[in-house]
């Protein structure tokens, strides 16, 4: 086939004109910005977009310079999702690569400080880290399985046209701004919400674009109903869009300079900041996993969703009370206690809406509970959802004012996030990412099923040392914050404290080390799964028929 | 498409939808999944009843035990207030010497000033005063500006280089960065120095040294090098090093003349507390 018969001859379509348009706008503003900007920060930046922009517009030239090529005309849109399966991939590497550092920066202060290069600052490695793991691994994870998802289930092909390339182009733009951003020292100082008002804007420009291209395909569906996945991911793109604008709401110093004040002050401001960090948690790490959990636990046990009343009710609970439990993270604080009770109350009212998912989860693969022997992926599913289960029992224990009057500002709080991360998040993903390849790839299965098992069982262990050791960590920091002599003068000082965690802190960056071993074991499989997999027989022609739209 | 059927391994109906291959059971709600949300619920408004929950226009609910953390805390203040009033009214009276002849009072100032040190001392002199490069060491036998009681809580009340007019106030002058030497010359005095300290030293270089350390050094470290607490002074015969021993450090210090800073505690610490540390101190080893 030459690359002409590829291609046919491109009509005037809104997305090839406008998407190019906002590219180049965006490639002028970084220029006018790298030409006049004082800030050093800035003019960086500046360049770093415009690269990034040159190389979206380059992307376009070659995949629509000729017209609409054939991908285009007939089924699925499946190559932006490989994109978004290869960005995932990598985003983990470097962001757990970056977390193992940062874990043994706190282990070995001495031995992984470098005063000389500002950059590897844990101040700046961390905000690194958590960005890159969440918004650059989980972000990615998110847009490829809810562009996979979202077409199969409504039988549709994504709407817009070129616009799901620009999403995905957008939103690693945004990664590569965010995370330069940060170990230049560029900061908003809002935890979960670091990036800048320029990287925030060009967000907030990519996300319309994400919310469209769902919805639009939504809309156009050829199933009368809406699968349950596809609430999930729709309310995950729609809260997230309102909780960024809102917390990010802040005028720059100088249109030419990165440093921007935020709208927000005092009291107000903490609570805007954690009614966006817990929603960020609530949206983006549980409602958006959650639609992949839906999606591909039946498809994978090829077993029934087991309560459709439950996923409703599930879903509606979980969105109307999660929005209120933000507070829950300014308790003892000068937070009114008003504001504080609600936090708390409502965090422990959200506990069953939560575990109506892990129940719809778990009661999935009843009939095909032999599965769980026979095939890891589907053994990583589900262990996923039991560690949701677990982090989302913890998040209402902790949220309660005498636990965490102990555990506030402990490690307990870094084992509970990563029991979600690693446990939850993590393997949720994986399970995802191991089912999309070979169905991306039109490959019989996995390359190695023995490596899937490698990386289940390292990584499980990773995550055990992870958890406990910051639990017993957290624990023992609270207990000695509070223990006072029966002078009634403290029993430790901060540092003796510190000196405690050490041992604690070495067993969590093994963990990690496990944990990152394990991603890279999966990396390797999936690259061999593309490169020497045997392929798909030959699909029957009837079938070939019905995946096209 | 609307095709309900009976899933064979549960006996439940589907819902009659499918997407992708992908069918619902019609589950109803699990009883005791229903029962726990609806109990949360009750605890909730029942813990709404009790506690501070919800705004109104011009304030909120507060709760039958009209609860409030402000209270709280001023309360556990007043509580560890009156735990140790008794003791602290005693220190305040007591002279440094009473205190550590007191073996009651002295067990409760040393408390008081183990804490204190630990919050305040430790993130420079270490937790147990061991000192680290360019912070004295608190458990030997060397001094500064003194090791009599006294003095300590006098160092401690007004810093060393601090922001407090009283200040203890001594300034080593960057002989080599200042250009009021010359390098050769700094490197005749490091020797000199060395020599000072009993190790061994180029005997020329010391030679050569002897009226440039007369000149410039004696007036502060003495004409023996012995030093003087009066302008804290470190005495340099003793193999005591506050920027340490090597030839490379001696050389840097009489180049760059580092002089640390110490706060004053007088305005943040109390009384009480700042004689607690100087008896927690002075006991730390090196106490005169």
């Amino acid at each position: 086939m030459t690359a002409a018969a590829n291609t046919s001859p491109a009509p005037w379509r809104a997305d090839l004109f406008i998407l190019p348009l906002i590219v180049a706008l965006g490639a002028l503003a970084a220029l006018i910005e790298a030409a006049r900007s004082p800030d050093p920060a800035m003019v960086i930046q500046a360049w770093t977009f415009l690269a990034c922009m040159i190389a979206i517009g380059a992307f376009y030239l070659k995949t629509y310079g000729g017209g609409i090529p054939l991908e285009e005309r007939e089924g699925y849109a499946n190559n932006v999702v490989k994109a978004g399966v290869i960005a995932s991939m990598f985003w983990g590497i470097a962001g757990m690569l970056v977390g193992l550092i940062i874990a043994l920066q706190l282990s070995f202060p001495n031995l992984f400080y470098f005063p000389d290069w500002a950059w590897t600052n844990f101040g700046r490695m961390r905000p690194l880290h958590t960005s890159a793991v969440i918004f650059a691994f989980g972000g990615n994870v998110l847009i490829a399985t809810s562009f996979y998802v979202v077409q199969r289930t409504s039988r549709a092909r994504l709407f817009g046209g070129s616009l799901p390339w620009f999403v995905f182009w957008g939103y690693n733009t945004f990664i590569v701004l965010a995370g330069t951003g940060y170990l230049l020292g560029v900061t908003e100082g809002r935890e979960y919400a670091e990036p800048e008002w320029y990287a925030d804007l060009w967000l907030t420009v990519v996300w319309v674009g994400y919310l469209l291209t769902f919805l639009g395909t939504i809309i156009k569906r050829k199933e009368p109903h809406i699968y349950v996945a596809n609430w999930f991911y729709l309310a995950f793109i729609a809260t997230i869009a309102m909780l960024h604008i809102v917390n990010n709401l802040s005028i720059p110093v100088s249109p030419l300079e990165t440093k921007s004040v935020s709208l927000f002050s005092g009291v107000q401001d903490a609570l805007t900041q954690w009614w966006y960090g817990h929603n960020a948690v609530g949206f983006f790490l549980t409602a958006g996993f959650l639609g992949i959990m839906y999606y591909f636990i039946p498809k994978r046990a090829e077993r029934p969703v087991y309560s459709y009343r439950l996923s409703i009710v599930h879903f509606w609970t979980l969105i109307f009370i999660y929005i209120w439990a933000g507070p829950h993270h300014l308790l003892y604080t000068a937070l009114p206690d008003w504001a504080q009770t609600l936090g708390m109350t409502f965090s422990v009212i959200l506990w069953m809406p939560s575990w109506g998912g892990m129940i719809n989860g778990l009661m999935t693969l009843s009939g095909a509970w032999d599965k769980l022997r026979t095939d890891p992926v589907i053994r990583m599913l589900v262990v996923s959802v039991a560690f949701y289960g677990m982090s989302t029992f913890e998040g209402p224990v902790m949220s309660v004012r005498t636990v965490n009057a102990l555990s506030h500002y402990t490690n307990w709080t870094i084992g509970h996030v990563h029991s979600g991360a690693l446990g939850w998040v993590g393997y949720v993903s994986f399970g995802a990412l191991y089912c999309l390849v070979p169905w991306l790839w039109k490959k019989k299965a996995l390359f190695s099923n023995a490596l899937v098992e490698w990386h289940f069982w390292i990584s499980t262990l990773g995550i055990v040392l992870y958890i406990t050791s910051m639990w017993v960590a957290g624990i023992m920091q609270g207990l000695m914050w509070r223990a006072y002599n029966d002078f009634g003068f403290l029993e430790y000082s901060f540092v003796e404290t510190v000196v405690a965690m050490h041992p604690y802190y070495i067993i969590r960056a093994l963990g990690g080390l496990m944990y990152l071993t394990g991603v890279l074991i999966m990396a390797y499989n999936l690259w061999r799964t593309v490169k020497d997999a045997p392929a798909e027989a030959a699909v029957p022609a009837n079938l070939v028929a019905a995946e096209a739209v | 498409m609307s095709k309900k059927e009976i899933d064979s391994h549960t006996g439940t109906e589907t819902t009659g939808h499918e997407w992708d291959g992908i069918k619902e059971l019609n589950t109803p709600l699990p009883r005791w999944w229903l029962g726990i949300f609806f109990a949360c619920i009750a605890w909730a408004v029942g813990y709404w009843i009790v506690m501070p929950a919800w705004p109104g226009i011009t304030g909120y609910t507060h709760g039958v035990l009209n609860f409030s953390q402000r209270d709280q805390v001023a309360a556990d203040l007043d509580a560890l207030k009156t735990a140790r009033h008794t003791r602290e009214a005693e220190l305040a009276h007591a002279s440094l010497q009473q205190i550590q002849s007191n073996p009651d009072l002295l067990q409760f100032a040393m408390a008081e000033g183990r804490a204190a040190f630990g919050d305040n001392c430790a993130a420079c002199h270490g937790s147990g005063g061991q000192g680290a490069h360019g912070y004295p060491n608190l458990n030997d036998d060397v001094w500064l500006w003194g090791g009599k009681l006294e003095d300590i809580q006098h160092t401690i009340t007004v810093g060393v280089r601090s922001t407090s007019p009283e200040t203890r106030q001594s300034a080593m002058p960057a002989f080599g960065r200042d250009g009021i030497l010359q390098p050769a010359q700094v490197d005749d005095l490091t020797e000199y120095v060395v020599h000072l300290s009993g190790r061994p030293a180029d005997a020329r270089a010391v030679a050569r040294a002897t009226k440039l350390f007369a000149d410039n050094c004696a007036m502060c470290h003495g004409p023996a090098g012995k030093g003087d607490r009066s302008m804290g002074a470190p005495n340099l015969t003793d193999n005591d090093w506050l920027y340490g021993p090597e030839r490379a450090d001696i050389h840097d210090q009489i180049w760059n003349g580092h002089g640390g800073v110490m706060p004053t505690w007088g305005g943040r610490l109390s009384p009480e507390t700042i004689k607690s540390l100087a008896v927690y101190v002075h006991s730390l080893g090196g106490g005169e």
